[in-house]
């Protein structure tokens, strides 16, 4: 067990799996030799070499349909979008194709694909940079979605992600790539994809975030605590498909919920969390669904971002909306 | 400055290096003799077999798609020198990514021809592939074969295993992002790719004049620095001859080639009502029907003496016989299941699915 920040916990599942499995291949925009923009990559193509870590040239639908190739012939493709915002030049290869390859084909063929992007704001960023766009990615079916938000959750999900025979679209959040440390075991392990974590147990309101937005819903718990209110907070992990059993069975006992995310009201996966609430879990509710979301603009120029990001003051003055209805 | 630096003109005109490959004139002579594919009587008579059977089976599914006993369909008749000669060459552990109109090759590779007429038809167990078919369904967004095949090609070098990924796309596809990503891609990795453009003169109504001021589409290959190499696609020797020298280049481990074919389709761009009258006219359709590569290959085969008229009328009744029992096979299929649908849709089947799954195997009465 090792203190740890996020980036330095993903570069070792990256090394850890390019171990265990030759069968693994990490590939992308400057991540051999410069051992990517972040760092992520350091080191491992020095250590496995230049046939299991590459560069590749600047385009982001031909790293992605390399990795559609490379995966029909066995192997298991780590390809990396430098940011998510690049992410439209590839659409087609993601929610086009490889995400539909084993429908396609019958079930007759997998594609062990994980594709890693940076994304996430408040670190800055030029335009294009630090865009949520998870919620593009959640409306594709045959894909996971996951986004970790600390350091033991990340390397435990791109481990299992890495692992997985269906394609994972993993999303790590600039501004928790070395915000804080924390424990991180120094070998193998896997925490379970589909699967939410209640990272804080509660009786009096749920507040459900992922992301970044994980810290922000537990700095608001405190707050809520000195008020007498005990918060549960579930950090979704895998936002696509959704954990609808953990979901239903918190805002059962709390019977009110605040959904918080950091993306655009009429993007993320919030309202999914909502509409699942407002199918079957109805009857659980004490007052009407909160959500707290950025304003429904593009991403701001990066002088307005602490204006624009939704914080944790959002979250408690939406919750005690919700306490008080 | 008293002297030019660019000579625009001479720039603009890099396309006219790259001359048309042909073997065979219009009436079935040998153009150039050292070229002659070194083919065996047997094999040429195999490879006419093969165009003629496409032919039959162009003719039969467009009947076949107007009675509606087949959907989406896009012929071939014409292409028989560009599509049969290339796939020719291959072997079978070379991996085919097809486009749209790539069907005959995708059935001479080695999928079931009921299972391409349930391609047709809509229906999942026409894209089943045995674990050991190197082969993907039809690709209907233009480019997207490309980029994969740089992939596949990719795999078998890392593998080190001396076969090639070969993909095909029309003259309009090579105004894609994904073809030209293709193309680059593979040759910055040296990859063993094979870039067929099946240059038939039009995207639906658009000419291949409007796709690009390029005089030739071979020579975009430039823009990859990779070899590029223009065939006339009517012509099934200068197809195969060239693909077959492309095929032991590239498997020397040089890198991708692009190879141009000049062809035609004589019917619709799809029979999903397109309607060539609209921007073809009739005297175009004629001068390439004076090109139909069928017509070459039997006048060389009848000069050889390996070709008789009864040989191929013969062959004809025994590829309608079976178009027939793959169509009949089709029509007595089982129904799809939204049930293996969900199934298919991931490995691991996530909770919601599961639930998803169970709700429509009791609606299917499973």
């Amino acid at each position: 067990m090792t203190k740890k920040t996020m980036i330095k916990a993903i570069t070792d599942a990256m090394d850890e799996e390019l171990t265990r499995d030759e069968k693994v291949l990490v590939f992308g925009e400057d991540v051999g030799k410069n051992g990517g923009v972040f760092r992520a990559t350091e080191d491992l193509q020095k250590k496995h070499g230049e046939k299991r870590v590459f560069d590749t040239p600047l385009a982001e639908s031909g790293i992605i349909g390399l990795s559609t190739g490379l995966a029909l012939q066995g192997f298991r493709p780590v390809p990396e979008i430098q940011f998510f915002g690049f992410v439209f030049e590839t659409m087609d290869q993601i929610a086009g194709q490889l995400s539909r390859i084993r429908f396609r084909l019958g079930g007759t063929r997998k594609v062990p694909i994980t594709i890693r992007a940076p994304f996430g704001g408040g670190v800055h960023t030029p335009e294009l940079h630090a865009d949520s766009l998870e919620g593009l990615m959640a409306q594709i079916p045959g894909l996971r979605v996951v986004i970790p938000s600390n350091p033991y959750d990340a390397k435990g999900l791109l481990i299992s992600a890495i692992r997985a025979d269906d394609p994972v679209v993993f999303l790590e959040h600039m501004k928790l790539y070395r915000s804080f440390k924390a424990d991180v075991p120094d070998e193998a392990y896997t925490v379970p994809l589909d699967k939410a974590n209640v990272v804080k147990e509660g009786k009096d309101i749920t507040l459900i975030a992922y992301g970044a937005m994980v810290q922000e819903s537990l700095k608001a718990s405190e707050e809520l605590a000195k008020q007498n209110i005990d918060a549960e907070v579930i950090d979704l992990r895998t936002v696509s498909p959704l954990d609808e059993e953990t979901i239903l069975k918190s805002v059962k006992k709390t019977g009110r919920v605040v959904i918080v995310q950091e993306a655009q009201e009429q993007a993320g996966v919030g309202a999914h969390v909502a509409a699942l609430l407002a199918e079957d879990g109805i009857l659980y509710l004490k007052a009407p669904i909160g959500r707290v979301t950025a304003p429904n603009t593009p991403y701001p120029f990066s002088e307005a971002e602490s204006d624009w990001l939704p914080n944790k003051g959002d979250i408690l003055e939406k919750a005690n909306k919700v306490l008080e209805y | 400055m008293s002297e030019k630096i660019i000579d625009f003109e001479k720039l603009k005109k890099i396309g006219d290096e790259f001359k048309t490959v042909k073997i065979l004139s219009e009436d079935g002579k040998l153009l150039k003799k050292n070229w002659e594919p070194e083919l065996s009587d047997e094999e040429l008579f195999k490879l006419f077999k093969q165009m003629v059977w496409s032919r039959v089976l162009d003719e039969r599914s467009t009947k076949l798609n107007r009675q509606g006993r087949l959907g989406f369909y896009a012929p071939t008749a014409g292409e028989e020198a560009s599509q049969i000669a290339s796939n020719f060459v291959m072997d079978k552990k070379d991996f085919i990514l097809p486009a749209y109109r790539d069907v005959p090759q995708l059935v001479l590779h080695g999928l079931p021809l009921y299972q391409a007429f349930l391609w047709s038809r809509g229906h999942v167990d026409g894209n089943k592939y045995p674990d050991n078919f190197p082969a993907l369904p039809p690709q209907i967004i233009i480019g997207a074969q490309y980029v994969q095949a740089a992939g596949v090609a990719l795999g078998f070098k890392l593998k080190g295993q001396k076969n090639v990924a070969y993909t095909y796309t029309g003259d309009g596809g090579t105004s894609q992002g994904d073809f030209y990503e293709g193309i680059n891609f593979a040759g910055a990795f040296k990859a063993p790719a094979i870039f067929i453009v099946q240059n038939n003169g039009y995207a639906i109504s658009v000419p291949r004049s409007e796709q690009t001021a390029a005089n030739t589409l071979a020579q975009k290959a430039v823009a990859a620095g990779i070899p590029g190499v223009q065939v006339d696609g009517m012509d099934a020797l200068a197809v195969y001859e060239v693909t077959k020298e492309v095929r032991e280049y590239v498997l020397e481990g040089n890198g991708p080639v692009l190879i141009e074919t000049l062809t035609y389709r004589y019917g619709p761009h799809t029979l999903s009502g397109d309607d060539p009258k609209r921007y073809r006219t009739k005297e175009t359709d004629d001068l390439w029907r004076k090109k139909d590569p069928l017509v070459r290959m039997r006048k060389y085969l009848e000069n050889k003496g390996i070709w008789t008229q009864e040989k191929e009328d013969n062959y004809v009744t025994e590829v309608q016989a079976q178009i027939k029992e793959a169509i009949d096979k089709v029509e007595n299929m089982p129904k799809q299941k939204i049930s293996e649908y969900l199934k298919n849709t991931f490995s691991e089947t996530p909770a919601g699915t599961k639930q998803e799954i169970e709700r429509f195997e009791a609606k299917e009465g499973k």
